[in-house]
């Protein structure tokens, strides 16, 4: 048993939905008891979606099990064939279900429906929302192409057509997926640019006549690996068809997703990248304003900060980069809850000289967040919490993510515009550049007293982010570290001469000089011990 | 029985027409509902002092986060001890794990000193026994901390169910006393409950005690001399509990509106022998200021027609409520079961034609939904996007359990709720 509190992904069964929700013509029928029909709830509520997930529930109670639960299971799948008339249905099991072992599934199937059936093994005792997404997706996309697959195997029927512009696929999209449905269309107009048409974008508004489309297009676009891997990877397996690896969120890599996507469709990038011009201070050097508005003088209070970043693998990943590369940030925490990516994760992390936190456990995140006293989360909506109660200013990167995280607005995470949304959305929770400095002047001013916010963000009497490290660990759900045994202690006048130094950076002060003192066996701060860590650390 | 909350609640209806022999369409089909567990989400606001541990999936976790709104409390007093292929395969032993984990949200939370250990389908499904689990735990950690359990499962429980399962395990730790006494059931808001403590006072109705109090650790005493009121009308089995431990059930309408809270205190007035006229001089001037506060609201709902789709247990007395003091007609009242003695004095006062469907297969039901196309509809959070996308006006029902609407300072509030859709969209012009 694992004690959970908040939990980063859902069930597999979850993921499931997603997919059976972004297509326009599939049906799921999940055997499941009645509470499990709280999912809808996710889908009309924070995606806002106008009609209902195309899900029915079995809805078995206590005194159908020990017979009944199987025969109900069978009568649901003809009932909502009936009802919807899909063009392919899902039939999976929930948690509960997965234990009475009724083959849900296969029952289905033995009804003989004039449409694909398809059955899912969703693993609800191991697995998770997003691997749910990916399992569902390749089952679907695996039996509409399997036919087909083997002939091209067989060597029948290699996918002809007329020459014309190069042809491309998105895989991955899904409602409930972190912005989604605008990054489909930032992608699109990069493809749009490079002179390749859209062959189909699977699932998010397709239709299942669609899929059998796929092996016409000459590469994937592998939007969200941990969704659409399996899927490119039994793509690239049967047709040869080869997926791309660079996901394009942030400049840099959206300069390199065009570069990859031209190799790949044996287009000519270069009348688009010249419009690039990495190094460039000049607002015309990118289709993005970012790299400008990253040089432009304003921008140098962002230099350093602190950057603590959790969330999926791709867009944790991403916002490393952008956060080091891009805007000039440090990045001090660098963490995933995507098991199945932990690798790629750690290497990230590796890169940015830290150890990646591979975790779906809420606690050790907060724990681990307190711990590097960062000056800006970027998480997830779970994070959002944490930073709030610690009084660190946060943005929202990934899901798990709240209504207020699917805007009216355009707002994509991908391509140029992307960027540009990026940097607005992670620079907004900060302290302004002058501001910053006229704070750490005149920091006795009644209107800048440590508990107030910055000028531009609502008043809030959040919790102070200064507490000693020792407070802060302790504060943190799990064992204290050893530190805090041997942390040393704090003089009157110590303390008074730290309390001078604006609220924002003295946890960074405070961390430092107790390292400093401990390193070197001083038990007592004094004002001394102070400046002679800060000159420490300025080497 | 007591026979004065009777007479009461059949004074209220002596104006309509009789239909307590109501037809009850049965509906057997997907049950489009939430699950005993989602209880947790006010159960854990109302007792500050107790932590629920749901023994269950990552399903049920997933569930308590998505029913509070997405994490709106940010340090929970709830939690899900996830099983994993190790448990169901009986490589690691439950009652282990169970102590391991209830240690840890102990040590986190000091300040615990109830645990409710929570089953759910999955433990359920593998009959894993957590009445005894709970036994072990009580002789491990108490006297400090007190270990109970229920089971909130969507296999046995429907929503607010999950409540009156907490609810029954309490009733039987309850202190026995034949103390006479007034025990007032089902968690209310706590200024509700302090609103009903001074109308009991000027009553002269006491003592008057609560189930669930503010605290899990102080539980009220129940025998012979304690009378039940109910504040809610999902706690049937609690009522059942109590009664079978000596207490007796005041028959009478649930608080909402003017007029049930009325008859409400009444029942409990005329079972402490508080005479007629101090009745009505404590509760006249309240119910008036109450009823002129529903004014605004019935202009805007009288003569609309009404569709309720099965959640919480409360459609039938909010129903009953709309009719009878908002002028809204009824179409159809679906309840996820239909609890007879808990009803009876609502039932009565239901207006004829109305279809009352108990259970729910949800596409039948919004076939009739469709085709009734009425002015205003109550349902769940799942269902009321679609519904608003076809043109229906909704209000989801499971504001009406987060939000204080019993007694008469929120009869308006309640009837805001409902007017707020329609209201909402005579403004909207885009």
């Amino acid at each position: 048993m694992q004690l959970t509190l908040w939990t980063y992904e859902g069930p597999p069964h979850i993921g499931a939905i997603r997919v059976a929700a972004s297509f326009e013509d599939v049906h799921c029928v999940l055997h499941a008891p009645q509470g499990d029909t709280y999912a809808d709830l996710l889908f009309t509520m924070i995606e806002r979606m106008d009609r209902r997930p195309p899900v029915t529930y079995t809805t078995f109670q206590a005194r159908d099990l020990g017979g009944e639960t199987a025969s109900l299971a069978k009568r649901a799948v003809a009932d909502a064939y009936e009802r919807f008339r899909p063009q392919l249905l899902l039939v999976g099991e929930s948690c509960t279900a997965e234990l009475l072992q009724d083959q849900a599934g296969n029952l289905g199937r033995s009804l003989g429906l004039p449409v694909p059936v398809v059955p899912l093994e969703l693993s609800a005792y191991s697995k998770k929302e997003n691997w749910g997404a990916g399992e569902t997706l390749y089952r679907i996309v695996r039996s509409v192409l399997q036919e087909r697959s083997q002939q091209v195997a067989g060597g029948t029927a290699k996918p002809e057509r007329p020459p014309r512009r190069p042809l491309a696929n998105i895989i991955g999209p899904t409602v409930l997926g972190f912005r989604c449905r605008d990054d489909v269309v930032e992608v699109d107009r990069i493809l749009e640019q490079l002179g390749i048409d859209v062959n189909a974008i699977i699932p998010l508004g397709a239709s299942v006549d669609d899929i059998g489309r796929l092996p016409d297009a000459s590469f994937n676009v592998c939007l969200y690996p941990e969704v659409s891997r399996p899927t490119t990877l039994w793509m690239q397996r049967a047709f040869g068809m080869p997926f791309t690896r660079t996901v394009p969120i942030g400049l840099g890599a959206t300069r390199a997703f065009i570069a990859e996507v031209a190799q790949l469709a044996g287009v000519d990038a270069r009348h688009v990248l010249a419009r690039e011009q990495p190094g460039v201070a000049r607002l015309s050097a990118s289709q993005a304003r970012t790299p400008w508005y990253a040089r432009s003088v304003d921008s140098t209070y962002l230099t350093g900060k602190r950057a603590f970043i959790f969330g999926d693998a791709t867009h944790a990943i991403a916002a490393a980069r952008i956060a080091t590369e891009e805007i000039g940030f440090k990045v001090v925490g660098l963490g995933t809850y995507s098991r199945e990516f932990a690798r790629e994760v750690r290497e990230a992390a590796g890169a940015h000289g830290i150890d990646a936190l591979i975790t779906d456990d809420y606690l050790e995140v907060e724990q681990a967040i307190a711990a590097a006293t960062p000056e800006l989360v970027l998480g997830t909506q779970m994070e959002r919490h944490v930073a709030k109660r610690l009084g660190i200013p946060c943005a929202v990167i990934s899901a798990p993510m709240h209504v207020q995280d699917v805007p009216a607005r355009y707002s994509p995470v991908m391509g140029f515009e992307g960027a540009n949304v990026l940097f607005d959305s992670w620079v907004h929770p900060l302290m302004m550049g002058l501001e910053e400095h006229l704070l750490q002047m005149f920091r006795g001013d009644f209107e800048f007293h440590d508990e107030a916010r910055a000028s531009h963000l609502p008043a809030s009497a959040g919790p102070n982010a200064d507490v000693p490290l020792a407070d802060m660990q302790a504060a943190a759900p799990a064992p204290a570290a050893t530190a805090v045994a041997t942390a040393p202690t704090w003089s009157a006048d110590g303390e008074r001469e730290l309390q001078k130094i604006p609220f924002f950076v003295r946890p960074k002060a405070r961390r430092n000089t107790e390292r400093f003192a401990a390193e070197r066996g001083v038990t007592l701060i004094t004002v001394e011990t102070l400046y002679e860590a800060k000159a420490h650390f300025a080497r | 029985m007591n026979d004065a909350g009777t007479a009461v609640a059949v004074q209220l209806d002596a104006r309509v027409a009789r239909a307590a022999g109501l037809p009850v369409l049965r509906e057997r089909g997907q049950h489009e509902v939430f699950c005993g567990l989602t209880s947790i989400v006010w159960l854990h606001r109302k007792l500050q002092d107790a932590f629920f541990l749901v023994v269950g999936s990552r399903t049920c976790a997933h569930l308590l986060q998505s029913a509070a709104g997405v994490m709106i409390f940010a340090e929970p007093r709830f939690g899900t001890a996830v099983l994993g292929e190790r448990d169901l395969a009986g490589l690691a032993d439950a009652h282990e794990e169970l102590d391991r984990i209830c240690t840890r949200v102990l040590q986190r939370r000091p300040e615990i000193t109830t645990l409710f250990l929570v089953g759910s389908c999955p433990s359920e499904v593998i009959k894993l026994d957590l009445a005894k689990a709970a036994e072990r735990l009580n002789a491990r950690l108490g006297p400090g901390v007190r270990v109970f359990n229920f089971s909130g499962s969507g296999i046995e429980t429907t929503f607010t169910q999950g409540e009156d399962a907490a609810l029954v395990a309490l009733a039987g730790a309850l202190p026995a006393s034949d103390e006479r006494q007034l025990l007032v059931v089902g968690c209310l808001a706590d200024i509700v409950e302090d609103q009903f403590g001074r109308c009991f006072e000027q009553l002269g109705v006491g003592p008057v005690r609560y189930l669930p109090g503010r605290r899990a650790a102080d539980l009220p005493p129940v025998g012979a001399g304690t009378s039940v009121l109910a504040a809610q009308p999902y706690v049937g089995g609690t009522v059942r509990a109590l009664v079978s431990r000596g207490a007796r059930l005041l028959r009478a309408p649930f608080p909402l509106g003017a007029e049930g809270t009325t008859a409400w205190f009444e029942a409990a007035a005329a079972d402490f022998g508080v005479a007629p006229r101090q009745q009505r001089d404590v509760l006249e001037p309240l119910a008036q200021r109450a009823r002129t506060s529903l004014r605004g609201a019935r202009e805007w709902l009288a003569g609309k027609r009404l569709f309720m789709l099965p959640d919480s247990q409360l459609e039938i007395p909010i129903a009953r409520f709309l009719h009878r003091e908002l002028a809204m007609q009824p179409i159809e009242i679906g309840t996820p079961y239909l609890d007879r003695q808990m009803m009876a004095a609502e039932l009565d006062a239901l207006p004829p034609g109305v279809t009352l469907s108990e259970g729910q297969d949800v596409e039948r039901q919004l076939d009739r939904l469709r085709a009734a196309s009425p002015d205003l509809t109550i349902c769940g959070l799942g269902l009321a996007n679609p519904l608003e996308a076809d043109g229906l006006a909704t209000k989801w029902s499971i504001e009406l359990v987060f939000t204080p609407i019993q007694g008469y300072e929120q009869a308006a509030d309640l009837a805001e709720i409902c007017t707020r859709p329609l209201r909402r969209r005579a403004q909207l012009s885009i």
